[in-house]
């Protein structure tokens, strides 16, 4: 059984058919890139993972739990997924530290002081114990999606979702955030929707290329980089190869 | 002579500005909870409520406050039912104050962006949860300047009271003035007086309340 399932997932807004028919599974600890042009519904796939935009169609396991049954206590599940929003979503009025310890706090019920120190921790991690007091409106773009990962991070999640984590990032910021996602790799799951090719090709385990709303090839980052199957991925890769850089 | 009318007739007067006060923060309290509730349920509820809370803002921002009192209180007694002119005051200045606020809440939860609530849903935080700790937060900090408004308004407004009979601040001016007619300027421009440091005085301490919950990248512009 695979930590996370998913099953032919569909979903559309109005008459927009956005994914037709998605399926995929990943492993703990596993890392997948998830990559395509603008519009062809990697973010909203992975909305329709955690549920926040929940598929008309189609089935989501985690940990062999489904949940898109609508019966099952979301905000429960929610807590074993993290999310790390292409425009950081940092709480405005809460320091790093309380942005990160709050959810602990509030859905974990962990006591103030214990959810600080792991607050803390997890900030130490990314590289920001020492603006752990400081307002979101104060951090820089790359060390507020620092921030972004630390809060997933603390609740202990089995898997995290990235939604272009680096694309509002001034080039010379996506670094930092790039080598906190690398160091995560083999400690929790990620899928990392992305255009970071260098990423993909050295941290993932496996590369999904989407376009149209489907899953048009996927496997490891060698071989979709050096004989993708299919002409439309060669393309692809070649394109996007030119304007972001090799490596 | 003057200062000694003043003088004479402050025990009086402070008695009035007692029920005065009474009177702002009893119909402050109710009409904050009552807007904050309706902000919330204008824009985070399904229909018809959204629809229903707009329909109380037209009604209450329509009907002058005078009208207000004097249908509340003496409409009521005509229909038999007999309320404490205090009580019909509050009543009346609740109802029409929550009219206003409701906007200035509003607009201040329009302001917080969309993500706030998407990211608390995503760290397992149910809507309510969400709410409570991401959404309202942030919602009062940026209605202070706004809010600190309403409240001098609602406390100028008490003034309009008079026509019912709640003996507050304006209305023992009156009596002294019936009692000493040759009085009525200076005792009106005390009363004037009392009304304006008091507003000046609210605006400066919700000012300064404002300073001290102030996050850098949410200030508001001050627009008074």
């Amino acid at each position: 059984m695979s930590m996370l399932e998913v099953k032919n997932i569909y979903k559309s807004y109005g008459t927009l058919e956005v994914l037709k028919g998605i399926s995929f599974t990943m492993e703990k600890h596993e890392t997948k890139v998830i990559i395509g042009t603008s519009g062809t519904g990697k973010s909203t796939l992975l909305k329709c993972i955690n549920q926040l935009d929940p598929p008309d169609k189609g089935k989501v396991w985690l940990e062999g739990q489904e949940i898109t049954n609508p019966k099952i206590d979301i905000n429960k599940i929610r807590q074993k997924i993290g999310f790390v929003f292409q425009d950081f979503n940092l709480f405005n009025h809460l320091t790093a530290l309380k942005n990160v310890s709050i959810g602990l706090e509030k859905v974990k019920k962990i006591e103030k002081e214990q959810a600080q120190d792991r607050a803390i921790k997890e900030l130490q991690r990314v590289g920001l114990k020492k603006q752990a007091h400081q307002y979101p409106a104060q951090l820089s773009g790359g060390q507020k999606q620092r921030v972004g990962i630390a809060r997933a991070l603390a609740m202990d999640p089995s898997i995290i979702l990235f939604d272009e984590p680096t694309s509002a990032l001034d080039p010379e910021l996506i670094g930092d955030v790039l080598d906190v996602m690398k160091s995560l790799a083999g400690e929790v799951a990620m899928l990392v929707v992305t255009h970071e090719m260098g990423f993909a090709r050295n941290v993932a385990d496996e590369i999904i290329f989407m376009e149209g709303g489907v899953i048009v090839e996927n496997g490891p980052p060698k071989q979709m980089f050096q004989n993708p199957k299919i002409e439309r991925t060669k393309q692809f890769l070649g394109k996007i190869s030119t304007l972001y850089g090799k490596e | 002579m003057a200062i000694d009318i003043v003088l004479d007739s402050f025990p009086q007067l402070m008695k009035g500005l007692a029920v005065t006060i009474g009177l702002t923060l009893t119909s402050v309290f109710f009409a904050s909870i009552l807007a904050i509730i309706m902000a919330i349920g204008r824009s985070y509820s399904r229909q018809p409520i959204p629809f229903l809370i707009l329909i109380y803002e037209k009604i209450f921002r329509g009907i002058p406050l005078l009208v207000l009192f004097i249908l509340i209180y003496f409409g009521l007694a005509q229909a038999g039912i007999i309320i404490d002119v205090f009580i019909a005051a509050v009543i009346g200045l609740a109802l029409h104050s929550t009219a206003y606020q409701i906007q200035i809440f509003r607009s201040a939860i329009n302001s917080i962006p969309e993500g706030q609530f998407t990211a608390a849903r995503s760290v397992g935080m149910s809507n309510f949860k969400a709410m409570r700790h991401i959404i309202i937060p942030q919602m009062l900090r940026l209605s202070i300047p706004g809010w600190s408004n309403e409240f001098t308004i609602v406390l100028k407004d008490t003034s309009i009271t008079i026509a019912i009979g709640v003996i507050d601040l304006m209305r023992q001016g009156r009596y002294i003035i019936v009692r000493e007619p040759e009085s009525a300027l200076y005792i009106l421009l005390f009363i004037a007086l009392i009304y304006f440091i008091l507003v000046f005085s609210i605006n400066r301490g919700l000012s300064y309340l404002e300073k001290r919950y102030i996050i850098s990248g949410l200030e508001v512009n001050n627009t008074r």
